[in-house]
């Protein structure tokens, strides 16, 4: 967000104050909700997780075949997910991560 | 009396207070370092730490702490007069209300940017954060039950009012799918926005909504009452993108416009004050100014309700510790600001003292309808609106206030039942549905139960949310006052407010135990006990922590 964009040439300054302008009325529409919204995403992340991994827990998901594709895409946020979670080491067998 | 020289006296003595008064305490008292590192840019992650440019911040700051509440304190304070409320607007704000709300941000940035109440918890102990929470909860149940009961006689006087009011809602939904779904940029959003509820306001007069008289036994205000709440209910449920965040928007909007126009009005028209500085011919029944003013007057004066703010968000994304100053006393100056608007319409939109004795006929009477005549008679005058829109354009915006606070107020609520639910391992608790409908269901008690199944007894709760709202104010000034303690500096611009706010507090809840009683109101009299229970218990906690460090102090001195 260039809420600080200074004007370039003087054609262009009040196309510079708009882009301004637009800048601090998004900051100020989400500022204030980044947390809430970032924070109600990860719970569907979270969710969506548990849906990849769950043949390794036991669970069985139909959708494995395709789900599996997905699972060296998703490794990097493995850790984050399973402590934030409650587990403190990786509930798998097959992989640790810590 | 001019209502323009004391509009001018109030924001000369609030901007001097600013320039003068806050830049003694951020230099001496806070000691704000522009080295420090503050958490937003220590444990900066780009969701809840983000260093942000102090005037947006301060914006965000202002939206969230200014709402209906500034507004219906003054309005119904200067039954005693203008005099005392312009003074312990004026003096609250410069010496209570800035030091407060920027302490509280102070105090957050340097734990951490933890919550004012996880601040309490290690300052001054686990006992003082138990009570924290159950402060917060009861300045939250009345908070939605004051509210709802306003609104409903706000839509129940103004029918006009009713088609731009709930149209608000529709035009924010339709904003937060044109944001999220279909990218359009936010500043054409916003200009459509802002005119389509202003076009509402236009046509509000010409489609009026009134209620049936009685529905099921319940009187038109109670009608209104129940389906509040469940708007409430179903709000609170719904993800913040969709309703919530383009709400608090347009909101945001609005009350610089509406702050703007009401300005604008008196400095355009020139009205004259025709109720008394101080009204010595007070309507029968009227208690008495010390102490009911110093809780009638709560936001606008001091709240501590600020505190949440200024601890939960606010502390997270200050960039530079100097910041805030600006966004923390200047946060609390905007919010004087509305006050005194709302102080001068309800005295001097009147075009005779015998009309405003007529609207101000018994305590409580006025409150806010007082401001939407006022200040739509001011409004009428100084602009070229016709009166009907001026009434329609003040009722939404008081009610806009208003609601939104609902639906934050229920969610907050809904937040501290579960986390109850989390920590006395009530997993009932946790449930959703469940935890929505014990908020919602103890508001809707309180509304009833205060004031009568036709809900317009429900203003009388007003004083004792004052009381409870300073109550918050008074743990959060008595955290500062230990951390300044510890520090070896004054402790007096704490201290100060903080007795003087805790005598008055205590003062107030006894003189109206006593009126509940006498009345027979046996539910706001239990409602009182449990609120002077509470106090009474920061009051020994304020003392024993007090006493415990300047003793430490002294012998490490």
């Amino acid at each position: 967000m260039n809420d600080d964009d200074p004007g370039s040439g003087k054609g262009n300054d009040w196309r510079a104050w708009l882009r301004q302008a637009s800048g601090i009325a998004e900051e100020l529409y989400f500022g204030r909700y980044r947390a809430t919204i970032a924070r109600a995403r990860r719970d569907e992340e979270d969710l969506f997780m548990l849906l990849v991994f769950s043949e390794m827990m036991g669970v069985p998901n139909p959708a494995s075949y395709y789900t599996l594709e997905l699972q060296p895409l998703l490794l990097e946020r493995f850790h984050d997910w399973h402590r934030r979670m409650g587990m403190e080491r990786s509930p798998l067998d097959h992989f640790r991560c810590c | 009396m001019s209502a323009i020289i004391v509009l001018l006296a109030g924001l000369v003595a609030m901007a001097l207070g600013y320039f003068i008064y806050s830049k003694f305490i951020a230099e001496r008292i806070f000691q704000l370092d522009p080295n420090f590192r503050t958490p937003a840019h220590a444990m900066e992650d780009g969701v809840d730490y983000v260093p942000t440019n102090k005037f947006i911040l301060w914006g965000h700051h202002f939206t969230s702490v200014a709402g209906a509440a500034p507004i219906i304190g003054p309005a119904i304070a200067v039954i005693w007069g203008w005099g005392p409320a312009f003074l312990w607007v004026i003096f609250g704000t410069i010496f209570f209300a800035g030091v407060h709300d920027a302490g509280a941000i102070w105090a957050s940035v340097r734990n951490k940017a933890r919550s004012i109440g996880a601040v309490t918890g290690d300052v001054v102990g686990p006992r003082a954060r138990s009570l924290f929470m159950v402060v917060i909860f009861l300045v939250l149940l009345m908070v939605n039950a004051v509210f709802a009961v306003a609104i409903a006689g706000l839509l129940v006087n103004n029918p006009s009012a009713v088609v731009p009011a709930w149209g608000a809602i529709v035009v924010a939904l339709i904003i937060g799918q044109l944001i999220y779904r279909f990218r359009i940029n936010l500043l054409a959003v916003s200009i459509i926005g802002v005119v389509s509820l202003y076009a509402l306001i236009g046509i509000g007069p010409s489609v009026p909504v009134e209620l049936p008289g009685s529905f099921m036994g319940l009187p038109a205000n109670s009608q209104w009452i129940v389906l509040l709440f469940l708007y409430a209910a179903i709000a609170s449920l719904l993800p913040v993108w969709v309703l919530l965040q383009p709400r608090d928007y347009i909101n945001g909007l609005q009350l610089f416009i509406g702050l703007g126009l009401v300005y604008a009005a008196i400095l355009l028209s020139n009205p004259s004050i025709v109720a008394p500085a101080f009204n010595a011919d007070v309507p029968a029944g009227t208690p008495s100014l010390i102490p009911l003013l110093f809780v009638t007057i709560a936001c606008g004066a001091i709240s501590g309700f600020h505190g949440l703010v200024s601890s939960g968000t606010t502390s997270k994304q200050i960039s530079n510790e100097k910041d805030i100053r600006f966004v923390g006393y200047f946060g609390a100056v905007g919010e004087g600001c509305l006050a005194l608007a709302a102080i001068l319409v309800t005295t001097a939109g009147f075009a005779t003292i015998g009309e405003w004795r007529e609207i101000y006929g018994a305590f409580g009477d006025g409150g806010v309808n007082a401001f939407v005549t006022g200040g739509a008679n001011i409004v009428a005058n100084g602009t070229m609106l016709s009166e009907p829109v001026a009434v329609t354009l003040l009722t939404v915006m008081a009610v806009l206030f208003a609601g939104t606070t609902m639906d934050t107020g229920v969610r907050l609520q809904r937040y501290i039942i579960q986390e109850w639910g989390t920590i006395y391992s009530m997993p009932v608790l946790t449930n959703l549905p469940l935890a929505t409908l014990i908020a919602v269901g103890s508001c809707v008690a309180l509304a009833f139960g205060a004031g009568g199944i036709d809900g317009t007894g429900g203003m009388m709760l007003w004083p004792l949310f004052g009381t409870t709202n300073q109550l918050l104010a008074g743990l959060t000034l008595l955290v500062m006052t230990v951390i300044i303690v510890r520090l070896g500096r004054s402790m007096w611009y704490t201290l100060i407010p903080l007795s003087f706010l805790l005598v008055m507090t205590t003062f107030a809840l006894l003189v109206q135990l006593k009126s509940f009683y006498d009345a027979g109101n046996w539910f706001l009299f239990i409602l009182d006990i449990i609120i002077l229970v509470a106090a009474v218990m920061v009051l020994l906690e304020a003392a024993g922590t007090l006493r415990r460090h300047l003793r430490t102090a002294k012998a490490a001195g």
